[in-house]
């Protein structure tokens, strides 16, 4: 069943074509990776699906919904969550607090009702505070719960803005460099990690990464991007014979 | 009921009642400053919520002030008063009969101050920072000026004045009821809003308002709650001093007004509820006791002239020295709680 499909999506700025026509088609639980060198238009890529900007031309669909133009925090909404390239936690806040913010627009309570705490919020809050912290177990940041976010270690940052991006209930993750400046180690940790939460949460995965043997280890098929245009998808070996691929990445004698 | 919220209960009855003795000890002088103090904490808390908590840096105050200032005087002046206050042009014929009881009047006042914010911020909260903060200082210059240039509704320049006191019966100790009684329940609605789901999510789009989208946030909305809450006690506050002062006019709500509240915001603590009120109670205080200052000084059997508005100076001074030293003010983001007070004690007794 197919999950998130582009329709020959282009993102024009100005004079410049970031994405050219990109035909995506995302099956459920798939792990998916989107790699290409730099500027290739990846992240743009990821920042038309989740609203950040509207396609210049084509479409989106979301399980079958057109998305395309829709708000950002209405595509959270339907299911479709993100990490971002550069961390981006909110740094004074305690992990806690950073997982529930992620289920505030689950909570559905009108500020009057949240404001006097009426049963039903309190009942609705103790439920999303016992989730929240259950997540966190889930991605081991149980006993650093009351710290201040931006103390934590980079590799931990990356961890709770996975677990961040759980809370939404997301159908779709999309992760923006998951594995970029962690060690071998903890990369092969997080090969492990993310298809646990693949697992888990039944979701399908979308990941730009650079991190070869982490693409190469864990994703199930990968769409290769250059300079805007794809030059090839297929499974991780047909991409690694890909000679139009080789030559994006090495160029050619 | 737990520990804490008995321990919060009985403070604010045993404030309450510490009103009412002061009411009586002190003298109606500095009643008047107490009385300002807890006006200070309304009008300060209002633009912590925007400033502070959801990161939105406005300067339109005075101008939401001096709506809910002007609606209220409008509403609650007998006729009579109305009538000769506008000497030069009469009133218009559908504001001249109105007279609502204070408390109705208080609330309206508020709400027209919230409409306010409601119509400014729907253009205004698209955009950020700086530029936020030049739109809504431009809208509450245009609030003034609109107000100097409205004969009939406001009386123009030559302003309002013989505001009936604060209260129904026009007793003195209602007066400090009212103000402190209005400062109590703003404190406490912060309190609860700051600690409810959405006031998590008004501290997050302060953090990272891009993060903040992208976890589902409304940020328009969300904004767009907040400008609205502080405009309404914005209101209420500028409501509150009008009648404290008794007379009201469009220049008392220029940018310095505003200015004042950042003062005391930052001075405070930029995100905490207890650093406003801790500093609206200070600096009102010492705006007053600094009067000295403006005055003819002595110094080594020379008079030194006094200088108007020489406390204004140190006031400026003072707040420079905090940006540049002390930025996170006086609390940070830090608030009261019991646990605090109780664990101090209890090491305090260790020793």
């Amino acid at each position: 069943m197919t999950i998130l499909k582009t329709d020959k999506i282009t993102m024009r700025f100005g004079g410049i074509t970031a994405v050219s026509k990109l035909d995506m088609k995302i099956d459920k639980n798939e792990i998916i990776g989107l790699i290409g060198p730099n500027g290739a238009g990846k992240t743009t890529c990821f920042n038309m699906i989740t609203g950040v900007y509207v396609p210049t031309e084509g479409r989106i669909f979301f399980e079958d919904k057109d998305i395309t133009g829709i708000k950002t925090h209405e595509i959270t909404k339907l299911g479709i969550a993100r990490t971002f390239q550069n961390i981006r936690l909110f740094k004074e806040l305690s992990v806690l607090d950073n997982v529930l913010i992620a289920n505030h627009m689950r909570l559905d309570s009108n500020l009057f009702s949240a404001v006097i705490k009426t049963p039903d919020y309190r009942k609705k809050e103790k439920k999303i505070k016992e989730k929240s912290i259950s997540l966190l177990k889930d991605v081991g940041l149980e006993e650093v719960m009351h710290e201040k976010s931006s103390s934590l270690p980079y590799g931990k940052q990356r961890r709770l803005e996975i677990a961040r991006a759980l809370a939404t209930d997301p159908k779709l993750l999309i992760l923006d460099e998951p594995a970029a400046g962690m060690n071998p180690q903890e990369s092969m940790e997080l090969m492990e990690f993310i298809r646990k939460i693949r697992d888990k949460f039944n979701l399908t995965i979308l990941m730009i990464e650079h991190h070869m043997q982490v693409v190469m280890g864990v994703c199930e098929r990968i769409y290769v991007l250059d300079y805007g245009i794809m030059i090839a998808e297929g499974t991780p070996v047909e991409i690694q014979n890909n000679p139009k691929v080789i030559e994006a990445y090495l160029g050619v004698e | 009921m737990k520990k804490n919220n008995i321990l919060t209960l009985i403070s604010i009855i045993g404030f309450i009642l510490l009103l009412l003795v002061l009411n009586i000890t002190l003298g109606s002088y500095k009643m008047r400053i107490f009385n300002l103090c807890g006006i200070y904490v309304i009008l300060a808390l209002s633009l912590n919520l925007i400033n502070g908590f959801v990161g939105l840096f406005s300067l339109g105050h005075a101008g939401f002030m001096a709506v809910g200032a002007y609606t209220c005087a409008l509403l609650t002046m007998s006729p009579e008063t109305k009538e000769m206050n506008f000497f030069l042009e009469p009133i218009v014929p559908w504001l001249k009969n109105v007279q609502l009881p204070f408390p109705t009047a208080l609330i309206i006042g508020g709400i027209m101050a919230a409409i306010a914010g409601a119509l400014i911020g729907a253009p205004v909260l698209r955009l950020r920072d700086d530029y936020l903060a030049i739109a809504t200082l431009g809208f509450s210059e245009i609030i003034r000026v609109v107000f100097t240039n409205t004969q009939r509704i406001t009386n123009g320049p030559l302003g309002i004045k013989g505001l009936p006191t604060i209260g129904i019966t026009g007793q003195s100790w209602e007066i400090v009821i009212w103000t402190w009684g209005i400062a109590l329940f703003t404190i406490i609605f912060m309190v609860l809003l700051i600690n409810s789901s959405y006031g998590k999510a008004f501290k997050a789009i302060r953090e990272d308002e891009i993060a903040a989208e992208a976890m589902g946030i409304n940020l328009f909305k969300h904004k767009m709650i907040a400008f609205v809450i502080g405009s309404f006690f914005a209101g209420i506050g500028g409501a509150l001093l009008g009648h404290l002062m008794g007379t009201i006019d469009p220049l008392m709500f220029r940018f310095l007004l505003t200015f004042n509240i950042v003062l005391i915001v930052v001075l405070g603590g930029i995100g905490s509820i207890t650093g406003s009120v801790i500093s609206a109670i200070v600096v009102t205080i010492s705006m007053e006791a600094l009067r000295i200052l403006d005055a003819d000084m002595q110094i080594g059997g020379y008079i030194v002239k006094g200088i108007p508005g020489m406390r204004m100076v140190v006031f400026s001074a003072l707040l420079m020295i905090v940006i540049l030293f002390y930025q996170r003010g006086l609390m940070g983001t830090n608030e009261f709680n019991w646990d605090w007070i109780i664990n101090r004690k209890k090491k305090i007794q260790k020793i």
